[in-house]
């Protein structure tokens, strides 16, 4: 028996670029364990500190949600296909602890590529919007 | 001018730089925009803002564009309404509509987010841009990218209503139905977003899309004088509208143009489709989807994406979430516009609805100032008052016979003798 499973762009970086696997996995549990054993780098990613799944990553068989199918109960059959899909989702407030990104080694940089390129230019390096040298405003 | 904004995972607290992205690749949580407050604070001020433009843009030092974007398009600065004669009729005696229904371009607060989206979309260079929509993300996103120049693909549920496809179609979008509900139509997005180099305004662009809710949030505060409502009525389809309301409330008072106040956010759903207030009214950390079944199609989403932060905000506000039948939907829409006269879609039916039982059990007190948020224009979704009407046989153009077509409906006394005005 073979389902073929759909990973997302986000797993990318921890599959070596793989989008897409074959498993013999008979359900969801199982499917997951081989692919921490396929791809160990991705364990730490997929599992929370209790070591739970992370509750924003879905998985659909064939068009439905595997949680309206018996969840981890639900048995693989032979052609199934596995999409594997993080929420999509956003939202908060400033809670006090938020800082932005002033000590950003990468916006650093990117602010030092912009001051080279002004003063290549013969312009003033001054940032647009809030006037000043060392500006954390945008590139 | 806009604030320095940047991209951080909403678990995790990984920082990205702007870019399309809204899955963080170390916890796969949904990413958001957060913005420097402190850059923000010398631009965003009472009379800068009251120097800006009559339209969502008066905030812009605090939406995640570009700092030298040039708006095209005059979405929000919608009315808020008293609503006196709703109120009386549902026990509230401070209650107010915040009306979107007359949102530009489009009839609903889709043009906010939209606006934003878009903005960015432009940014990353994206010639070509989409959306899994319920109708209204649909309608805004067609209008502002013919407006912008850019190719539009949306993808909808085949049973949209007619009108929500026909103002797609005539701004001249590819319109895609989907043989399935709006979380089979987003799941596909988001599979597209992936492979394509394409701009899904509520999949990959999604962090910037949320952000453009928090006007709504801004109009109310500076459209109530400067200050917070006790509470907010909202409906919730995804669950970001409500959760960006209470950003913008947060924002407002860490920058100092409000005083400090906790407001009560109180959520609406439709029975048929209500995995948020169910949530909510079960104590769930979590969202158990559904499969939806329920006339209020802009709210239909099973799965939705921001349901976790929206159950929490209503949560951590003291608040609380309602859902209600159709029947009572339909109610409420009629209600709403004999009452206060702004016809509102299936959506703003369940907001109506929900606060009247708010109301009805005492979660909300009657002297309270209350908010109810009207996010879309009824005219899109009259299929749902079809039958509701009776039409008459028409009348002869004569005066006897309005009289005797008066009398039929025993209304005869509304037929006060007079006519000549005598000042």
């Amino acid at each position: 028996m073979s389902v073929r499973v759909l990973l997302p762009n986000a797993f990318q970086k921890h599959t070596n670029g793989t989008r897409e696997i074959q498993s013999s996995a008979g359900n969801l549990p199982q499917l997951i364990t081989e692919m921490e054993a396929t791809f160990p780098a991705l364990r730490s990613h997929l599992r929370d500190e209790s070591g739970q799944v992370r509750k924003f990553i879905n998985f659909y068989v064939n068009e439905e949600d595997i949680r309206f199918l018996g969840n981890d109960q639900y048995a693989f059959k032979d052609g199934d296909e596995v999409l594997v899909i993080p929420s999509i989702a956003g939202g908060s407030w400033p809670d006090g602890r938020t800082r932005f990104a002033q000590d950003c080694p990468s916006r650093r940089t990117r602010f030092a590529q912009k001051q080279k390129r002004m003063q290549d230019r013969g312009v003033c390096s001054c940032c647009s919007y809030c006037g000043q040298e060392e500006c954390i405003c945008g590139d | 001018m806009a604030a320095a904004y940047e991209l951080q995972c909403r678990e995790c607290g990984k920082r990205y730089s702007n870019a399309p992205l809204s899955i963080c690749d170390e916890c796969f949580s949904p990413l958001e925009v957060v913005c420097d407050l402190d850059a923000a604070r010398r631009a965003f001020t009472r009379d800068a803002i009251a120097r800006g433009p009559s339209s969502m843009w008066r905030y812009q030092a605090l939406l995640p564009v570009p700092d030298d974007y040039v708006p095209t398009t005059p979405a929000g600065w919608t009315p808020l309404l008293r609503a006196p004669r709703l109120a009386e009729r549902i026990g509230a005696r401070n209650l107010w509509l915040k009306n979107d229904a007359v949102c530009m371009p489009t009839l609903s607060f889709k043009d906010r987010v939209v606006a934003v989206a878009l903005a960015n979309a432009q940014t990353f260079g994206f010639d070509t841009v989409g959306c899994s929509s319920t109708g209204n993300l649909a309608n805004a996103v067609a209008a502002q990218a013919a407006r912008l120049g850019l190719k539009t693909y949306i993808l909808v549920p085949s049973d949209l209503e007619w009108a929500k496809i026909l103002n797609t179609q005539v701004y001249g979008a590819t319109l895609v139905r989907i043989d399935g509900n709006y979380d089979h139509v987003n799941r596909l997005c988001s599979q597209i977003a992936d492979r394509y180099n394409w701009g899904f305004v509520n999949v990959n662009l999604r962090p910037y899309y949320a952000e453009g809710s928090k006007t709504v949030g801004f109009e109310i505060a500076e459209q109530l004088g400067w200050r917070l409502p006790d509470n907010v009525v909202v409906p919730m389809a995804g669950g970001s509208l409500i959760v960006k309301i209470r950003k913008a409330f947060k924002e407002l008072i860490t920058l100092g143009l409000v005083e400090e106040k906790e407001v009560r956010f109180f959520g609406a759903q439709a029975t048929g489709c209500s995995p948020i207030s169910t949530a909510v009214k079960s104590g769930a950390d979590s969202i158990e989807p559904q499969r939806p079944a329920t006339i209020a199609r802009s709210l239909a989403i099973g799965n939705p994406a921001d349901g976790v932060y929206a159950a929490r905000c209503i949560r951590e506000s003291g608040g609380w979430a309602e859902d209600v039948s159709d029947i009572e939907i339909v109610s409420a829409i009629q209600e709403l516009a004999e009452t206060e006269g702004v016809f509102t879609e299936t959506a703003g039916g369940v907001t109506t609805a929900v606060a009247a039982r708010l109301y009805a059990h005492g979660r909300i007190h009657p002297d309270e100032l209350t908010v109810a948020c009207i996010t879309g224009n009824g005219l899109k979704t009259t299929d749902v008052l079809h039958g509701a009407y009776e039409q008459h046989a028409a009348i002869r153009p004569r005066l006897g016979d309005f009289e005797s077509y008066l009398a039929e409906r025993h209304e005869e006394s509304q037929l006060v003798p007079g006519g000549e005005y005598v000042g």
